[in-house]
């Protein structure tokens, strides 16, 4: 017995002495390189924000943000810019929460989770994530304006010319609430898992149906889920400007769209066409920087406050389990 | 049972009925989205095959291969679609979209990798929630506003500090690359080092193994699949990320092993050219058959990025219990 046992001291004396070998200098050596590259991600953050702000910080008052462009964007503000990202994003928010909210209850509460089916939507729900938004484009512009614009105007409008068969916010925000689909769907799903199990058995046993499970437990418990899945929607949505060239955005329009069918202005690709089409960038430099920032405030702002609603529902779980 | 009994129950199993199917239809939007995404991007691209006349302006060979345009002249790989021989080497921009690629992933790969060590194994709780919040804040930044900053900040920072000659190039758009994957490979590889079981670093501790050891020796092998999959799905995003490139490359196909040319990609090449294309021509077909080749690309990506992904699930789990 004592010899084991002094056996195991020994045998761990010598292992520790073995590894602990100049610990110090050796554990620093991963550890500051790690930390160098946290420094780096943090500096470059700082510098873009930094140059952002500056930039365009002196831009931004109350003409900048209630003018329509003038004088070939170098003057004026993006009042139409500004309303027709409002108005893509809350066509696609329409278009798309349902949907999302809809898969995710289905994959939760219709099927099991190692079914086939099941697997498949999730393969799919992956890789519509990772289809590149530039493919999103092509997307919308063969399938919604060719194929479904264009059947709807050889179906009801013969030779009129193009009515819904030409690029529109209708398209562009349905491009969109494919490309944002996962997004809602996954949120959607890490909300109800924050479900107790408790109450949903409880309202089947009380007889309620699974319909009235659904409409009266699931969704409203999801809630905080589907709005931050929402909002993620719209920050990302906001942002894209791949998926919206080809299926309605204008370089430029005299007028706010006012139906599906008109084209629009979005501040996304107003940043694309001022920095690329400008016959003067110095000129149009303050302009630019202005929509710039405006757009990285909307897009932190709403990410902001998913991130909170988020960490609210989380702490929730936690606190379950 | 009475009959309104009767007619009750008749009727909310038909609201059931109702309510199942509408669900399990938004449920399949996802899986029907993916297919129509490949055959209508595909379809539009089937000319390049069949088509004889179009097959005489452009084919598979003709894409591939070096051409001899011109009589007498050497042939060579070129990308005009616009010239009086339309020439439409892939070649030239698979180049120029391989250049910036290997560049953002030389560039995120050791941010990317070394904070997710820094922030899974040395960070306290205070410098993690900073870092988090960073890498959101990174996340959220959309990709228009990152190709303006490396148009007009990055590309004059570059220019002066190495004496390059061309302002926009492979290594400007190659860094906004890289800042905007840095995000991905971060929380994919985050994930998986957390995710590594407690039971595998208690048992590295208790054979004596101080804290860097078990990160480095440990941890790190065991996360490997983690890893890869965040530098898988990050070369993904670099390949299909379009607004970057087509603002901070210089959009020059130019075909060398010189990292500061410019370069012209296949997402910013869709971008620049789709607008302004005849629709159905030999130049329409090339755009789609593009798409195409980046849609397949980023799909085989994705699977390859979660078949990492469920083997480190399934590792980890079979060893928990």
């Amino acid at each position: 017995m004592t010899s084991t046992a002094s056996k195991i001291i020994d045998t761990g004396q010598i292992a520790t002495n073995g590894l602990d070998f100049k610990p110090k200098t050796q554990g620093n050596i991963p550890r500051g390189l790690t930390l160098l590259a946290v420094i780096i991600i943090i500096l470059i953050l700082a510098i873009i924000l930094g140059n952002i702000i500056y930039g365009g910080v002196g831009t931004i008052n109350w003409e900048f943000l209630s003018h329509p462009p003038e004088n070939g964007m170098e003057s004026g503000g993006i009042v139409p810019a500004i309303f027709g990202t409002v108005f893509l994003v809350i066509l696609m928010v329409i278009a798309v929460i349902p949907v999302g909210v809809f898969t995710a209850i289905y994959l939760h509460e219709y099927t099991s989770p190692v079914s086939r089916l099941t697997r498949l939507i999730r393969v799919a729900i992956n890789n519509l994530a990772g289809v590149p938004s530039i493919v999103f484009g092509l997307f919308g512009l063969g399938f919604f304006i060719a194929f479904i614009g264009g059947g709807l105007d050889s179906i009801f409008y013969n030779s009129e010319g193009p009515v819904w068969g030409q690029p529109a916010i209708i398209w562009a925000s349905l491009t969109l609430a494919l490309l944002t689909l996962p997004v809602v769907i996954i949120s959607t799903e890490e909300a109800i898992r924050t479900i107790p199990r408790e109450l949903i058995e409880a309202s089947y046993a009380l007889g309620g149906t699974k319909l009235q499970t659904i409409i009266r437990i699931i969704i409203p418990q999801a809630l905080p889920g589907i709005l931050t899945g929402s909002i993620l929607a719209v920050s990302r949505g906001a942002g894209e400007v791949a998926p919206i060239m080809f299926t309605g955005a204008a370089y430029y329009l005299p007028y706010l769209p006012s139906k599906l069918n008109d084209q629009f202005m979005e501040m996304g690709y107003h940043i694309f066409v001022m920095a690329t089409q400008s016959p003067d960038i110095e000129a149009t430099k303050p302009i630019l920087y202005g929509t710039v920032l405006v757009l990285l405030i909307l897009t932190f702002l709403l990410n902001f406050i998913a991130i909170y609603i988020r960490s609210g529902m989380r702490r929730r779980r936690a606190s379950l389990q | 049972m009475n009959m309104k009994e009767l007619k009750f129950k008749q009727k909310s199993r038909l609201w059931e009925f109702l309510g199942e199917k509408f669900i399990a239809v938004n449920a399949f939007v996802a899986l029907i989205a993916i297919i129509l995404i490949f055959i209508f991007i595909f379809k539009e691209a089937v000319p390049i095959f069949t088509d004889p006349e179009i097959r005489e302006e452009v084919t598979l060979g003709k894409m591939v291969f070096k051409q001899e345009f011109y009589e007498g002249r050497d042939a060579k790989w070129s990308w005009q679609p616009n010239s009086e021989v339309p020439k439409y080497s892939l070649f030239a921009l698979f180049i120029g979209t391989l250049k910036a690629a290997i560049i953002a992933m030389l560039f995120a790969i050791p941010l990317g990798i070394g904070a997710a060590i820094y922030s899974s194994e040395f960070a306290g709780k205070r410098m993690r929630e900073i870092i988090k919040p960073v890498i959101e804040l990174l996340a959220g930044i959309p990709s228009v506003v990152l190709g303006f900053f490396a148009l007009i900040v990055l590309a004059t920072f570059l220019q002066n500090l190495f004496g390059l000659t061309f302002r926009l190039n492979a290594l400007n758009a190659g860094i906004a690359l890289g800042i905007a994957i840095i995000p991905i490979i971060f929380t994919v590889a985050e994930d998986a080092m957390t995710s590594v079981p407690r039971s595998l670093r208690e048992a590295a501790t208790a054979l004596g193994a101080n804290q860097w050891q078990v990160s480095l020796t440990v941890v790190l092998p065991a996360a490997l699949p983690g890893l890869s999959a965040g530098v898988v799905l990050g070369f993904g995003r670099a390949i299909g990320e379009t607004m970057i490139v087509l603002l901070a490359s210089g959009n020059a196909a130019i075909i060398s092993a010189n990292f500061v040319d410019s370069v012209r990609t296949f997402s910013a090449t869709i971008a620049a050219e789709l607008a302004e294309v005849v629709f159905g021509s030999g130049h329409y077909s090339v755009l789609f058959f593009i798409g195409s080749l980046l849609f397949v690309f980023t799909f085989i990506i994705n699977f390859s990025g979660d078949m990492l992904l469920t083997r480190i699930k399934s590792r980890f789990q079979g060893k928990m219990n």
